[in-house]
């Protein structure tokens, strides 16, 4: 029998299992759209904004592991999406977007509503379609799920024109995908596994530095192992927060531009970096020709474009982390037989001396709210049993620094593209697929006005999505910068005199506002907005003048680092001046 | 360094597009491009030419494999391998200079495939340095127009580059 290609649409999305579709009508999805008026399976989700729409599936996708799915309409409705998908398409998020495309007798005339939205989205998918034939539909979107969630997974477009959506076919559900063009590599090469194993056993100061491919492979388990049996401490990159314990004793924190003295110090001396899942970007890096320079490099990853693209690499492994550090691991039980608490003695205490000399701190005695005191609050009040989001700037350094992920998948945030507004759809996104668990935006004030229309998204689907804004009334992160290398001219960052009253915009929407302006209200005010099934926006008063320790500045080695009491001196003058 | 890439993809629609645009994102330079179908329709070979150090190469390799409509991608550089190049001049010598024109065609194997009273249009085919010769000589002649199809490559059969 034949059916519409937009019951073919609702039909593979079953297939697919998928449950939620982010989504924003117009006039050429209305054939799917009146269809999911009366479907019970696969719900639409209306957001308020298709940017929010993509960054909700992402952060489903990322609390989940599953693809995200959005769906949207042509032209405007597309463009809207670009953002999110590059968002995606940077921290290898599995997407699946959906936009309408006008009929495609009318492709290329600049009809009403027409945008190339293959040719904007090339750049930033993994892979995308345009549905010429309805008959080709079912069989495109067994392909692009199987594309976005394999391999190093990607966001993935599938521009549907309207009489696509219109048009009759047989409905031919394809059980397995063959291309001959697309065969992401698994296993790692024996010979190279072996060799990594045994540079292992011979490294006198390793290194293991963990990204966001151990989670997305889900190897966290592996790289436990290996980091316990081998001794090696491990330092998780922002996308690789949550791959290994954060309050374990081997954990270095996150390394690079804002990362932790130990983690910095123990790359820069290291004689072997262990890097799983991770693509050396420039924010981890620093100066690339100082960067680790007495260590050898064993690099693990299943894309082979991201070996050898920004670093030299001694050992280059193309494979999926999982399987890699399974075969690693029995290499080095079985034939490598080392007393590895002997043999790390002096690598661990030198690396505890690091820690103590510098760990991380802040002011804990001001009676002013430090944003530090905030994340630290928010971590013991949820045990560290909760999904965060962050969006950009300060807010998301801090949360990355002073909150300890200790499981894969808690820790949405963007981190290739670094894309203000993320956070709060992200997090709705989580909330869906995860009803019952704390999900809590780390917001900055600018960040959040970025998506806050999706606060209805949040009220009218009850979601107890919380948000915590850490309220600088500054661009803060652009502000620090200004702050240390532009002469404290803060152009175009002071958001004082024209910052909402976030409590009332809470209100305005039909959620719940709360305030605190210091220190003692900060607890309070966290069981409070804990304790509501409903959405909360937490408007925490912060200092201005906190900034993100330490730092390494743009261009300079990663233990060239900034700390807090090296620029005391320029924030008496800043007092001054006040 | 120079190289000589030959691809082969679905023949697609925007799979040139994919490839120019992996190309241009990355700031990578494309000396000239050829493409065509091969036996198979649903196939096409490009073959690209560009320049760059040996992990500017590798970067280029890794990352043209990585896009999904690439079937293969050998970079022929690395093999024994015929390198070709059609081009077409138009010549408008002076008439002293005419006879030289088509004497130098004929040492090259060229053809003339147009002429009108004050021009040639000469047809040659052949390798990269044979081509800057013949430009070379005819140059002082007076070339009118010159077009180039981009440098196709294969490999030779049973023997590999030491
Ligand atoms: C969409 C977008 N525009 C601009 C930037 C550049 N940027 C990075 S951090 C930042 C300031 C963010 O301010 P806020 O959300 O208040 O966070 P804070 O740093 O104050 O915690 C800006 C403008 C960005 N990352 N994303
Ligand atoms: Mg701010």
């Amino acid at each position: 029998m034949k059916i519409s290609g937009a019951e073919i649409f609702i039909e593979s999305l079953k297939k697919e299992g998928v449950k939620y579709l982010f989504g924003y009508p117009g006039g050429v999805v209305l054939n799917i759209f009146d269809l999911l008026h009366d479907e019970k399976d696969v719900q639409l989700i209306l957001t308020r904004h298709e940017q929010g729409a993509i960054h909700a599936a992402d952060g489903f996708a990322r609390a989940t592991g599953k693809a995200g799915v959005a769906l949207v309409t042509s032209g405007p409705g597309a463009t809207n999406t670009v953002t999110g998908i590059a968002t995606a398409s940077m921290d290898s998020i599995p997407l699946v977007v959906f936009s309408g495309q006008v009929p495609t007798m009318l492709i290329g005339n600049d009809a009403f509503q027409e945008a190339d939205i293959v040719g904007i989205t090339r750049p930033c998918t993994k892979y995308n379609y345009l549905v010429k034939d309805v008959k080709d539909l079912a069989e495109i979107i067994k392909e692009a799920f199987y594309i976005a969630t394999t391999g190093r997974p990607g966001p993935v477009l599938i521009d549907l024109p309207k009489d696509v959506t219109s048009g009759k076919a047989d409905f031919v559900w394809p059980e397995t995908v063959d291309m001959r063009t697309y065969k992401p590599t698994y296993e790692g090469n024996r010979y190279m596994i072996n060799q990594a194993a045994h540079m292992i056993a011979k490294a006198k100061k390793p290194v293991i530095v963990a990204g966001g491919g151990v989670i997305s492979s889900g190897a966290s388990k592996e790289l436990k192992e290996l980091a316990e049996h081998t001794d090696i401490p491990v330092t998780m990159t922002l996308m690789g927060l949550g791959a290994f314990p954060g309050s374990h004793k081997l954990s270095l924190g996150m390394p690079g531009m804002h990362g932790t003295y130990f983690a910095n110090k123990a790359i820069q001396e290291s004689d072997l970096l262990v890097a799983v899942g991770m693509r050396f970007d420039d924010r981890v890096t620093g100066k690339i020709s100082a960067f680790a320079p007495n260590a050898k490099i064993v690099h693990v990853d299943i894309d082979p474009t991201s070996i050898r693209k920004n670093v030299r690499v001694d050992v280059p492994i193309v494979g999926d982390v999982k399987k890699v550090l399974q075969s690693m691991n029995k290499v080095l039980r079985e034939e490598v037989k080392e007393q590895w608490g002997e043999v790390r003695k002096a690598w661990l205490k030198q690396i505890g001396a690091w820690k103590a000399e510098r760990p991380m701190s802040y002011d804990k005695d001001a009676d002013i709210i430090k944003p530090q005191y905030v994340i630290e609050k928010i971590h013991e009040l949820t045990k560290g049993d909760a999904i965060i989001a962050t969006e950009v700037g300060q807010n998301q350094m801090w949360t990355a620094q002073f909150y300890k992920f200790d499981k894969p998948r808690t820790l949405l945030s963007s981190g290739g593209l670094g894309t203000m507004g993320y956070g709060f759809p992200a997090a709705i996104g989580a909330q869906f697929a995860f009803p019952h668990k704390l999900v809590i935006d780390v917001a900055g004030d600018g960040s959040i006005q970025m998506n806050i229309q999706e606060l209805a998204t949040a009220v009218i689907n009850k979601l107890p999505v919380k948000v915590a804004i850490l309220n600088n009334r500054f661009l803060g992160m652009v502000r620090q910068w200004q702050e240390l290398f532009y002469q404290e001219r803060y152009a175009h960052t002071k958001l004082e005199e024209t910052c909402p009253d976030f409590v009332k915009i809470a209100e305005a929407y039909g959620a719940v506002g709360l305030r605190a302006t210091k220190r003692s209200e900060v607890e309070p005010v966290l069981k409070e907005a804990f304790s509501i099934k409903r959405p909360v926006f937490m408007d925490f008063v912060i200092d201005w003048k906190e900034k993100v320790y330490p730092m390494v500045p743009a261009g300079a080695a990663i233990d060239e680092m900034l700390f807090l009491e090296q620029t005391k001196k320029s924030e008496k003058k800043l007092k001054a001046v006040k | 360094m120079r190289h000589t890439i030959s691809v082969l993809v679905e023949n697609k629609f925007g799979v040139l597009s994919r490839i120019s645009g992996l190309f241009s994102g990355r700031g990578y330079n494309i000396e000239s491009l050829s493409v065509g179908e091969t036996i198979d329709p649903q196939v096409s070979v490009m073959t690209i030419v560009t320049a760059g150090d040996d992990w500017i190469i590798e970067q280029i390799t890794k990352q043209l494999n990585k896009l999904i409509d690439v079937i293969k991608v050998v970079d022929m550089t690395e093999l024994d391998h015929v390198e070709r190049e059609m081009v077409m001049i138009k010549v408008a010598p002076r008439q002293e200079d005419k006879a030289e024109v088509l004497r130098i065609t004929e040492i090259f194997r060229g053809r003339v495939v147009d002429s009108s009273q004050k021009t040639y249009t000469i047809e040659i085919t052949g390798d990269e340095k044979k081509i800057a010769a013949i430009l070379e000589l005819l140059k002082p002649m007076g070339i009118k127009e010159f077009v180039r199809t981009g440098k196709i490559a294969i490999s030779r059969e049973g023997i590999k580059k030491s």
